[in-house]
């Protein structure tokens, strides 16, 4: 499986995921420029983590309108599977490609910290190494993670299992204290109805070796790369 | 046209000033001036230092780069090196703590990444008053507010450091930044200005009035129709040092250029000085064509502009288009403003008149060196005088208050506010007795600390800087790294005050003891003197960043403990031994006695049975013993595993129990190790000659321990979790 990792000004998680898929998973990756228009025939394109444009406007707000978006939209369109991470996963809600919005976390700080996520649709093309009900322990690191969207919205996303990750306590209980930036339904990952592209605040490429604390992220790309 | 009133804005003495006649061969004019004083400045030329910082030993066999540079460097093999450096941002956090803190991040970055490094950790020493005052917190705030935002936005982890609290530093905090970044050995870069004819080209943001010091903006012969006043503190922009690092980055990769220097402080008078200052040539620029982002700007205000984000590069002449064309890829400006020229003048010219005509050597080699009188201060004889309060009655209590000490209690709410895994190298995340970053590729891994005892340099100057040495050292000694390189930031007051030169004298001939004890080079650092506010100084505060090697990131340990029934073994001795120490400060509000003694040889033996334990895999946890003692560093070892463990600790020693608990006898590591390990461990260290005894196991839900059978201490493991964990919080969420 061919990878490609988005550079836009101000990614800062470029090179991590890029590492992981290289070397972690010996999978062909390349870098794709922003300013290109030309995807280089991969077969998944990632939108790393950072602060595109410095996000001095909305997150992920400036990102979108960089000239490589229109193909990675045509790609999302086509059925080419999108994985946006933090950063990234703001850019696609800003492309509309997710439906809602990220808000400031609700204690107002960055928050960098291990999480616990609950696989709730292992049924995608990016979780299928997982189980139903299955805890993760993957970092987030972010000021503007507090996901939001109107009532009905998250009503049609929970019937159509669109709800990919949830933040748990590390027995699985959604609770308050454990969605640690206020998201609505503690949604911390969210995959569009066709299933092809999926949106995560956490960071996999963090949580891909044993070394660095945890290995449950790279279930994520492993699920990806499986026959 | 110059009169007293003017030299003393520009903070230049008479004599001063008539040096500069006679090297310039004339009168300098404003901006001449104005290019001396921040080149003179104590901040530039270490002018009341250099003398004392020349008796730190610098040299070392893996040494590339000593002081002198933007940055030192340390071979590391493998064909890398390690570029580090530390720097101050005291005095603009305090008065503007966020933008501040952040730039503080921003100019580190720069002096890391000028030299062909990618910067791969930050850490920070921060300093504040205490937390019941709300301007306090509020500059604690903000300073953290500004770190995260600068770090976390540039991708650069933040991996540790310390932060601290004492009444001295109410009105001056203390902003210390260190930042690390690797590099190819054979892609190091300097600042050089070689090659007569070569474009000098600036790069990164306009430049504009902020940064230019305050003093000298009521002068009346310029700036009547500019604002009079500006912030002296500049404003922080991440996003675009974050492509200026990308783009010097390539064009150094491939190397186009021949030298580069960053505009931090003193800015482009700096750059433009120092370059050719090192090469033996000189520069001549023209400031019509420097990017501005303000109208009529005079060229002392352009020459002495601080505005961030702002680079000097040379380049070879044939790969000028080459190096704007990767510049424009991050959408960023390379402009030619000037050439290297042979004579060794800096030249500069403004609407087509020649405004600067000076030698660099003077303006860069030639400040006077100042040796300033010391005098042994008078409080020192009645702050090492300690009467010993009477014991405590529930030491088990006391225990619970020293660990909710600010200085003590869990960080987590400042460090969950960095970004401290982006890169992907953090092993051990912060809390831990040192930083560890695996470097990508190889077996080692590079530790990192920043520390310094402030308390027991001001009861003690000389052994609190042996001490600052040696517990940085034993931080990494604690991961299992050998130290490999010093650098340091000195905070002090006013040098002018003999007392204040006294302890720096001291704290430096404290530090040059332990280091060659160590056999480890000092390769740079930063001397921030004036930190006194209304008259008071703080307390002498050497931060020591050191930078330590370990040889298999497998065998990697934390401080907590790992197993229920492993023993626990104390390395090093416990004496009688109370003054300076947290438990003094935090229980009976007492700032006083002796600090601990300590022998370096003894310090470096423990230090290096710990090193090689880890290295042998014989332990499972080692946490060094420093501020709060025993009691506090065996129920941090109980909370700081990945779950809670309890301990049993049955001691012996016939000191007073608040002393044998709280006291900070210094040489001590407290180890577990399974039982299948303890004989190896403890013949390792009976054949370095160094003390080691089990003094209890690890298990259950409780921390006891026992003085000669006698529980002195006995509580649940998660009581003094919560109360380490909540203090923070707590103390900052006041209204």
């Amino acid at each position: 499986m061919k990878f490609g990792v988005v550079i836009f000004p101000g990614s800062n998680c470029d090179y991590d995921t890029f590492f992981v898929l290289k070397n972690g998973l010996r999978q062909e990756t390349v870098f794709l420029w922003h300013k290109d228009h030309d995807l280089r025939g991969v077969d998944c394109v990632v939108l790393p983590g950072g602060f595109s444009y410095g996000d001095y406007l909305r997150s992920g707000a400036i990102a979108r309108f960089s000239p490589l978006m229109q193909e990675v939209r045509e790609f999302a369109d086509r059925g080419g599977s999108v994985l946006g991470i933090c950063n990234g996963f703001q850019v696609l809600l800003e492309l509309g490609l997710l439906p809602g919005a990220m808000l400031r976390n609700k204690n107002l700080k960055f928050l960098c910290q291990y999480v616990h996520l609950r696989v709730d649709n292992p049924e995608t093309r990016f979780t299928r190494r997982t189980r139903r009900g299955q805890i993760l322990r993957i970092p987030i690191a972010h000021f503007d993670g507090h996901y939001f969207s109107p009532p009905e919205t998250l009503r049609d996303l929970e019937e159509h299992g669109q709800v990919v990750f949830r933040y748990v306590d590390e027995k699985g209980k959604p609770t308050e204290a454990a969605n640690v930036n206020g998201s609505a339904a503690g949604i911390a990952g969210l995959i569009n109805r066709r299933g092809n592209v999926l949106g995560m605040m956490p960071h996999p490429e963090r949580a891909s070796e044993a070394l660095l604390g945890s290995e449950d992220g790279r279930l994520i790309f492993e699920s990806l790369v499986q026959p | 046209m110059i009169d007293p009133k003017l030299l003393a804005d520009h903070n230049l003495t008479l004599e001063e000033y008539k040096r500069i006649v006679s090297l310039v061969g004339r009168e300098p004019n404003i901006t001449e001036l104005g290019i001396f004083s921040l080149m003179w400045s104590e901040h530039c030329s270490y002018k009341s230092s250099r003398a004392f910082l020349k008796k730190l030993p610098t040299k070392g066999k893996h040494v590339i780069q000593g002081p002198g540079e933007n940055a030192g460097i340390i071979d590391i093999g493998g064909g890398l090196a390690v570029v580090f450096k530390i720097e101050s941002h005291n005095h603009p956090s305090f008065i503007e703590p966020f933008q501040g803190a952040a730039t503080g991040v921003g100019g580190i970055l720069r002096d890391i990444f000028t030299m062909g490094a990618r910067p791969i950790a930050l850490l920070d020493s921060l300093r504040f008053g205490p937390l019941d005052n709300p301007r306090n917190r509020a500059i604690m705030d903000g300073v953290v507010a500004g770190i995260s935002s600068y770090g976390n936005s540039i991708g650069v982890p933040t991996v540790g450091g310390e932060v601290y609290f004492d009444d001295c530093y109410s009105k001056n905090p203390l902003v210390n930044v260190f930042c690390l970044g690797l590099v190819e050995k054979d892609k190091i870069f300097y600042a050089k200005a070689e090659g007569v004819g070569n474009p000098v080209l600036y790069v990164g943001s306009k430049t504009g009035r902020d940064g230019i010091h305050g003093a000298t903006m009521a002068s009346a012969e310029f700036g009547k129709e500019t604002e009079q006043k500006r912030p002296n503190v500049q404003v922080g922009d991440p996003f675009k040092e974050k492509l200026l690092l990308e783009a010097c980055l390539e064009v150094m990769d491939k190397g186009l250029i021949v030298g580069i220097q960053d505009m931090g402080a003193a800015g482009l008078t700096c750059s433009t000085a120092e370059m050719p200052a090192k090469s033996g040539t000189g520069i001549s620029i023209n400031l019509d064509l420097v990017p501005q982002r303000e109208e009529g700007m005079t060229p002392y205000e352009i020459m002495l502009s601080e505005s961030q984000e702002r680079m000097l590069l040379v380049a070879k002449k044939e790969n000028v288009t080459e190096v704007q064309k990767i510049f424009a890829k991050w959408d960023l400006d390379a402009v030619d403003i000037g050439e290297v020229t042979a004579g060794r003048n800096l030249r500069v010219s403004f609407c087509g008149e020649t405004v600067v005509d000076v030698p660099v050597d003077a303006v860069v080699n030639l400040c006077p060196v100042y040796r300033r009188p010391s005098r042994k201060p008078a409080y020192l004889q009645a702050v090492q005088k300690l009467d010993l309060p009477p014991l405590a009655g529930d030491l088990g209590a006391a225990l619970l208050k020293v660990i909710a000490s600010p200085i003590i209690a869990d960080k987590e709410w400042v460090f969950r506010q960095y970004d401290h895994m982006v890169q992907t190298n953090t092993a051990l995340l912060p809390g831990a007795d040192a930083a560890v970053l695996r470097v990508k590729g190889q077996k080692r891994a590079l530790a990192m600390t920043l520390d310094g005892n402030a308390l027991y340099c001001y009861l003690d100057p000389r052994t609190g800087g042996a001490i600052a040495v040696a517990e940085a050292c034993r931080n990494l000694a604690c991961v299992g790294a050998r130290p490999i390189g010093v650098t340091n930031c000195l905070n002090f007051g006013n040098p002018e005050k003999p007392e204040i030169m006294w302890q720096f004298k001291k704290v430096i001939e404290g530090m040059t003891e332990a280091c060659r004890i160590f056999e480890i080079p000092v390769t740079g650092g930063n001397v921030s003197f004036y930190n006194d506010t209304e008259g008071l100084s703080i307390h002498p505060t050497p931060v020591l960043g050191i930078v330590g090697l370990i040889g298999d990131v497998d065998r990697l340990i934390g401080p907590g403990f790992k197993e229920e029934g492993d023993a626990v073994v104390l390395l090093g001795e416990n004496r009688d031994e109370l003054g300076g120490s947290e438990y003094l400060r935090a229980i009976h509000g007492l700032e006083k006695g002796r600090p601990p003694g300590i022998d370096l040889e003894r310090e470096k033996a423990v230090q290096e049975v710990c090193i090689q334990a880890i290295a042998s895999g014989l332990v499972r946890s080692a946490h060094d013993i420093s501020e709060g003692g025993l009691a506090v560093c065996a129920a941090e070892s109980c909370i700081l595993g990945r779950t809670e463990i309890g301990c049993v600790l049955d001691l012996e020693d016939k000191a007073r129990p608040d002393a044998l608990l709280f006291g900070e006898a210094q040489s001590r590591i407290l180890i577990s190790a399974s039982g299948t390990h303890l004989s190896k461990l403890l013949d390792l260290a009976a054949e370095k000659g160094v003390p080691a005894k089990v003094i209890g196991r690890a298990g259950g839900k409780e921390l006891v321990i026992r003085q000669s059978g006698r529980d002195v201490v006995r509580l649940p493991v998660h009581r003094l979790f919560l109360a380490w964990k909540n203090a923070l919080p707590e103390a900052l969420s006041v209204r």
